[in-house]
Parts: structure tokens; C-alpha cells; sequence
């Protein structure tokens, strides 16, 4: 059996076959995406404990943030996702001519979500909201000091978020360039195919950290 | 194992086209519902929008619709280990002040 097994390309020697080292890979980075669910986890019940105690406060600070750039960058993420999924199914076909060029827009979309997210971060750097010394109280009034708590909650969830596009497009290029060697099968893609998890898993944490940072109490 | 596999499942692109229709509507919905006072329910509406885009990209796009019992499982154990986190702490909160 074992020396059966070794002929099959892409085959490693501790699986029985191509099927188990598959949905190995697969579960191996659910446990992982786990981990990640608890780790933005933290800062989601954070911010789900200071908005309990201070509403007015979050709903001041999400008043400062730009609803369009931020729904902009919505679809750029999801746009992104269809075209990482359509670099798997290419995969999938057997098809190799495409899932360069699939990665590539994905990735180029990935960094004009993080050129859009700068342009916000400056926005907010001109307006004195940047968590720190320079951070201005008084535009608040009484709820300054509060403001600045969700503003703070508002950069470390998207800086955090955004430090995984980061890694998540450098993922991204290391794969591509196996992609543009022709190593992916139909059989065998299961590299390409975690990363894709990975970029999805990032597209969910932005779809509700979008409604949760930039859309409470816009009725007001 | 290899029978329980389903690597070989091809999304039909009309269904992926389909998807990311769905999650742009709902991006669209999600701001449109915020303008609207609905009281407590904007929050209630917001979480519902995000919880079924999420569910879309989860099933379709990361394929879990196609995958095995077991990786419902992985995928559903983050899920509720969050829920128990902020459902406790809020509990708490709500009920100590």
C-alpha cells in the first residue's frame, strides 16, 4: 500500500490517500480559523461591553467614520472573495491558464481595500481622532473621553483586520507563484485551497465589523 | 475517507455569480436599514444582515455546504464558543448594573 501511495503526485507519506490528506488540510484550518474567531473574539466582546456602557459615546464616534469608503471597501472584499473562489474552481477544472491572473485581481483588490483603509486612517489623523497624544477630547465634550475609547476599539479591530490582508496577500503571492508553476490538480490543491479559507475568513471579519464600527445610530 | 471526500464538488459559476450578488444587496441593505429608525432593532437588523452574509461566504465560498459532518463541526465550534463568550459577559453586565 505505502508503496503505491508513493507514486501519487503531491501524495505525503504519513496519509492513506490523496482524499484524507485533503480533508486533513481542510480540518487542520477550520481548528486554525477557530483559534482566529476567538482572537478577534476578545476585541468584538470588548467593544460589544463598552457600547453597553457607553452608547452616546459610540454612537458620536461612528458618526466621524466614512460610511462610503467603508461600504466601498465592502464590496472591494467581497469582489475579492469571488474572484479567490473562482481561482480554486479553476483549480478544481484543471483549467491552469487562469488561476494567475484570478490570484492576481484578488490580491489587487486586497490592496485597494488597505489603500482605501490608509486614506481613512489620514482622514482621521487630520482630525485629530488618532488614538494618543494628539488625540482632541474637547470636540466631544463630556463624552470625549469615551469617543475615544471606541475610536481606539475602531483602530485596533480594523488595524488588526488589516494586518491579516497584509499576510493574507502574501499568502496570496507565494501561492500564485506555485499556481504559475502548474502545481495545482484537480486532485491536489489543498495550498490553494486554505488560503482561500483564510481570505474568506478575513471577508467575514469585515462584514461585521463594517455595520458594528461605521453604521450605529446613522438615523440620528 | 477518500469516499467522504468531496474536493471533486465544482460550484457551478452560476451559483458563485449568484452569491456575490446576494452579499452586494446585502451590503447595500445593511446601509439603508441604518438610516431608518428602528429603535433598538437597528442593531438587532445590522447583526441579522452581517450573520447572513457571513453564512453565505461560509457555505459557498469556503464550501462547507460540500464538506464533510466533521468540518461542520470544526466550523460550528468557533461560532458557539464566541456566542458563549459575549452571550456570558453580556449576561453579566446586564444584570450586576
Amino acid at each position: 500500500m505505502s508503496s503505491d501511495s508513493a507514486h501519487v503526485a503531491g501524495l505525503a507519506h504519513h496519509f492513506e490517500d490523496l482524499g484524507q490528506q485533503h480533508e486533513a488540510a481542510r480540518l487542520g484550518m477550520w481548528a486554525f480559523l477557530a483559534t482566529e474567531v476567538m482572537f478577534f473574539g476578545g476585541l468584538f466582546t470588548g467593544y460589544a461591553v463598552y457600547r453597553y456602557l457607553y452608547p452616546e459615546a459610540f454612537h458620536l464616534g461612528s458618526h466621524h467614520l466614512n460610511v462610503w469608503l467603508g461600504g466601498t471597501n465592502t464590496c472591494v472584499l467581497i469582489g475579492s472573495s469571488l474572484t479567490m473562489a473562482l481561482a480554486i474552481r479553476e483549480a478544481q477544472l484543471g483549467r491552469k491558464s487562469m488561476q494567475v491572473p484570478f490570484l492576481v485581481v484578488t490580491m489587487l483588490l486586497g490592496l485597494v481595500f488597505l489603500a482605501i483603509k490608509s486614506v481613512e486612517y489620514h482622514e482621521k489623523w487630520v482630525d485629530h481622532l488618532m488614538p494618543g497624544p494628539g488625540f482632541d477630547v474637547t470636540q466631544f465634550g463630556e463624552e470625549g473621553p469615551h469617543v475615544r475609547i471606541f475610536i481606539s476599539f475602531y483602530f485596533v479591530m480594523t488595524g488588526l483586520h488589516a494586518l491579516h490582508m497584509i499576510i493574507g496577500i502574501g499568502i496570496l503571492a507565494w501561492v500564485a507563484r506555485r499556481a504559475a508553476r502548474g502545481e495545482f490538480t484537480p486532485e491536489h490543491h489543498n495550498a490553494l485551497e486554505i488560503s482561500g479559507l483564510y481570505w474568506h475568513f478575513v471577508d467575514v471579519v469585515w462584514i461585521f465589523l463594517f455595520p458594528l464600527l461605521y453604521l450605529i445610530g446613522r438615523h440620528a | 475517507m477518500s469516499g467522504k471526500d468531496t474536493s471533486a464538488h465544482v460550484v457551478p459559476l452560476k451559483v458563485y455569480l449568484t452569491i456575490f450578488g446576494l452579499l452586494l444587496f446585502g451590503t447595500a441593505l445593511t446601509v439603508a436599514v441604518a438610516f431608518q429608525d428602528l429603535g433598538p432593532l437597528n442593531t438587532v437588523a445590522a447583526l441579522a444582515i452581517a450573520g447572513g452574509k457571513a453564512l453565505l461566504v461560509v457555505l459557498w465560498f469556503m464550501h462547507v455546504k460540500y464538506s464533510s459532518r466533521l468540518t461542520w463541526v470544526f466550523a460550528a465550534a468557533g461560532v458557539a464558543w464566541l456566542v458563549l463568550m459575549i452571550g456570558l459577559t453580556m449576561a453579566d453586565f446586564e444584570t450586576r448594573f
